[in-house]
């Protein structure tokens, strides 16, 4: 058994994970009975399918839509690109395109047998898995020469809109010592039930993700990674109502990390419960055997919940996050399970509290490579405090061997970060980590002190918490508002028209090929 | 790079404040002293050094002197530099437009309420347009509040909504005229090209031809709106910056009372 600094009882820890194990199981169960037309038109991209109609929509879409049309989704693309491969001995893209057309019924069967149908595919499987395996060969061939950054990875994010404008600040950021790049994406998105095409040059607030717009980064990404002698890693999101979608373009395309949160869809974009409870299972699935880091979001609560009372809620979720993720065949060192240095800065000893919590979370999840999230509801415009406030957060971070330093900005709720604002963070993380390197070897935590009493708390008020949600089940958890303050009804919310319960003929054999090899 | 630490030059200026001649003030009156930063697309050396004085002197800055520089990636510079500010402001002429209430507390304006207009009062909501940001609107809606500032959930003489974000204006306001609500808060963080003020302009546009306008309290809110430019864009008010559901509360219910709206 491993030997807590802070006095951790692992045995209650082992029986909070035993009791998120069950809540996850029980979502599980639910999860693998149901299909949603984000998670078919991935098995469209994984059969090749990609590129537009004449109206911008994409191919997949178009397929998916064709089938839902006709009322027998139930029973999943694969088994009907498969007959009309069967039938016409044309590819899938060919067969979409043919289906944009209108030259082509997508849904005539002439065979319902398994068999047939997994010989017809099992080219096309093999190609996909081959391509996404390819990739991840690229990425461990990389760290195995040119290599990588110390951890904490030092993360960042670009975001002007213009992809070819995010290359440069992204070029900017790596060279300046960022070891993570994020693109954040547009606003609105996460709310777009189709993922658009090619690259593009408009978006507040962030770059929309497309797979175009993927190669491009990855692209520019090596070159500088390159020329620095270390890898550069790329994320973006796989949330909203594309998760798999977006998934399996990360796949393809070579990136290192994602934004994949079982809940927070449901929480803080209102998209249906179920809906996202499902397409999360297929994205981990996906994530998983790329080799991507997935990261959660649990820091998200603690920006409308208060980061004292509610620090209990990130663990329970986290503790949630990780048995789901299991489950989906993700392994514990790709877990960037979130928390934040979230807490009102004028609080007395607030520093404690969040050294307590992050060392915690260390502690609990040790082969995790956990997500570390800056301070930003206290962040308040002066500019001056505010880089201090990121000092705080860094201390913590290199002294609780954290995964990944999502770093702050001093211009937090001004503007998203200028060049000069992304190298004083920059400047600011490797300064205190450089200097206080080995500080979490030294020091220990006072017996009976503030940080042993806040865990031993925190970590108590989780079991309640996981327990009440046992007896509830995480469904009706989630209506109760029991995370983030926010209250969501089942069958509320976005994307929930776009939910089927699986029929007789339903094939997905990525599932089990993502879930055993790697 | 240190000189300056110890001024010697001369002060040979009028150091008395006269109000209709304000200029910055570093530490003595009227020395016009400013901070700067910002970043020049040109490569590190004496050139951009240059370029950075006479970008300064172009602002109106005397004696500047770019006291840290640094190449952040080949083709860009970033400087941190001091000069003194020549211009001046007359400050005893300026009127800015403010929200024109007493902030009261919560239980006070609970008391308010249930003195002048005799029921709870219903306001809603939300983060308008694709603005996905709900920190404003929960700072001000949410049971907890923010900096110890109670938010409108908390009001016994309240019944306020929050929507969340990402709600269409037309969505907004069909809930609005559904729950019956006596004022409507919009709350936009994102500014990203002026995409809040299009959006609240074309909330304002949606109320006037459903005929709403009068019948509601409009107000919005977030870091980068003020109560001038909410004036300007047809609200009743704006709240920026440092200011609280005390500070809505307040407003909306002085105004319904002002209004006769019972």
């Amino acid at each position: 058994m491993q030997k807590s600094k802070l006095g951790l009882d692992f045995e209650k820890v082992e029986y909070a994970r035993s009791l998120a194990k069950g809540i996850a199981e029980d979502v599980q169960a639910f999860v693998e009975q149901y299909t949603t037309v984000a998670v078919e038109r991935t098995l469209c991209r994984l059969m090749g399918i990609d590129g537009v109609d004449d109206n911008e929509v994409p191919l997949p879409n178009v397929v998916v839509e064709a089938i839902k049309d006709k009322g027998v989704l139930s029973e999943g693309a694969l088994f009907f690109i498969a007959n009309a491969m069967i039938q016409t001995g044309l590819s899938p893209q060919l067969i979409a395109e043919k289906v944009a057309a209108g030259e082509l019924d997508i849904t005539r069967v002439v065979t319902t047998d398994p068999q047939q149908i997994a010989h017809v595919l099992q080219p096309v499987i093999n190609e996909s898995m081959e391509r996404i395996r390819a990739r991840r060969a690229r990425r461990e061939h990389y760290l195995d020469t040119i290599g990588e950054g110390p951890k904490p990875y030092l993360y960042i994010i670009v975001a002007t809109g213009n992809i070819y404008e995010d290359v440069v600040q992204a070029q900017a950021g790596a060279r300046q010592g960022a070891d993570i790049i994020a693109v954040i994406r547009t606003t609105g998105q996460s709310l777009l039930d189709y993922v658009p095409y090619g690259a593009t040059t408009e978006g507040f607030g962030g770059t929309f993700a497309t797979q175009e717009n993927f190669r491009i980064m990855r692209k520019a990404l090596d070159e500088v990674g390159e020329e620095q002698g270390r890898y550069i890693r790329l994320c973006n999101y796989c949330s909203g109502l594309c998760m798999p979608e977006i998934a399996i373009m990360g796949a393809f395309e070579g990136l290192d990390v994602m934004l994949n949160d079982a809940l927070y869809g449901i929480l803080f974009r209102d998209i249906n419960m179920q809906r996202t409870l499902i397409d999360q299972y297929m994205s981990r699935i996906i994530n998983g055997f790329a080799g991507v880091i997935i990261n959660t979001g649990e820091d998200n609560y603690l920006t409308t919940a208060d980061a004292v009372e509610a620090a209990h809620t990130v663990l329970a979720s986290d503790l949630i996050n990780e048995q789901l993720a299991l489950m989906a065949g993700l392994p514990e060192e790709q877990m960037g399970l979130g928390h934040a240095f979230e807490m009102d800065p004028m609080l007395e000893n607030g520093f404690l509290l969040e050294l307590a919590q992050a060392q915690m979370t260390r502690e609990i999840f040790p082969k995790a490579t956990l997500k570390y999230m800056p301070p930003t509801k206290f962040m308040t415009g002066n500019i001056f405090r505010g880089h201090i406030q990121d000092a705080l957060f860094n201390i913590i971070g290199i002294w609780t061997h954290q995964g990944i330093q999502l770093l702050g900005m001093p211009t937090e709720a001004i503007h998203t970060p200028f060049m000069s604002d992304r190298y004083l963070s920059i400047e600011n993380a490797k300064y205190i980590f450089n200097n206080m390197r080995s500080i979490g070897e030294e020091m220990e935590f006072a017996e009976g002190g503030i940080c042993r009493n806040r865990v031993k708390e925190v970590l108590g008020n989780t079991i309640k918490l996981l327990e009440d949600i046992t007896k509830e089940g995480l469904f009706t958890a989630l209506e109760k508002g029991i995370f983030g303050d926010v209250k969501r009804p089942k069958n509320g919310g976005k994307g929930l028209a776009g939910v089927t319960m699986k029929g007789g003929n339903y094939y997905n054999p990525f599932v089990e090929l993502m879930k055993g090899k790697r | 790079m240190s000189e300056g630490l110890y001024s010697m030059e001369a002060k040979d200026f009028d150091k008395t404040l006269d109000l209709t001649k304000i200029k910055p003030y570093g530490d003595t009156m009227n020395d016009g002293k400013v901070q700067l930063s910002f970043t020049l697309p040109v490569p590190c050396g004496a050139e951009a050094v240059e370029a950075a004085k006479q970008m300064l002197r172009k602002m109106g800055l005397e004696n500047p002197s770019v006291v840290f520089y640094k190449e952040l990636t080949p083709g860009f510079t970033f400087f941190n530099c001091y000069g003194s500010y020549t211009h001046t402001v007359d400050y005893s002429t300026i009127y800015v437009p403010k929200v024109e209430s007493n902030t009261m507390d919560m239980y006070a304006t609970d008391e308010y309420i249930k003195e002048n207009i005799g029921r709870p009062i219903v306001i809603v909501g939300a983060s308008t347009g694709t603005d996905a940001h709900t920190v404003g609107i929960d700072a001000i809606m949410n049971m907890k509040g923010y900096a110890g500032h109670y938010g409108l959930e908390r009001y016994d003489m309240i019944n306020a909504y929050n929507l969340g974000s990402q709600v269409p204006n037309e969505e907004f306001i069909a809930k609005a005229v559904e729950l019956h609500a006596d004022a409507l808060l919009v709350s936009q963080t994102v500014t990203q090209k002026d995409v809040h003020i299009k959006n609240m302009t074309e909330f304002i546009e949606l109320m006037e031809a459903e005929g709403l306008r009068d019948k509601m309290i409009c107000c919005c809110g977030g870091a980068r709106v003020t109560h001038e430019l909410a004036k300007e864009l047809g609200f009743d008010a704006g709240f920026g910056m440092n200011t609280y559901a005390d500070d809505v509360a307040s407003f909306i219910v002085q105004e319904m009372v002002k209004r006769g709206m019972k």
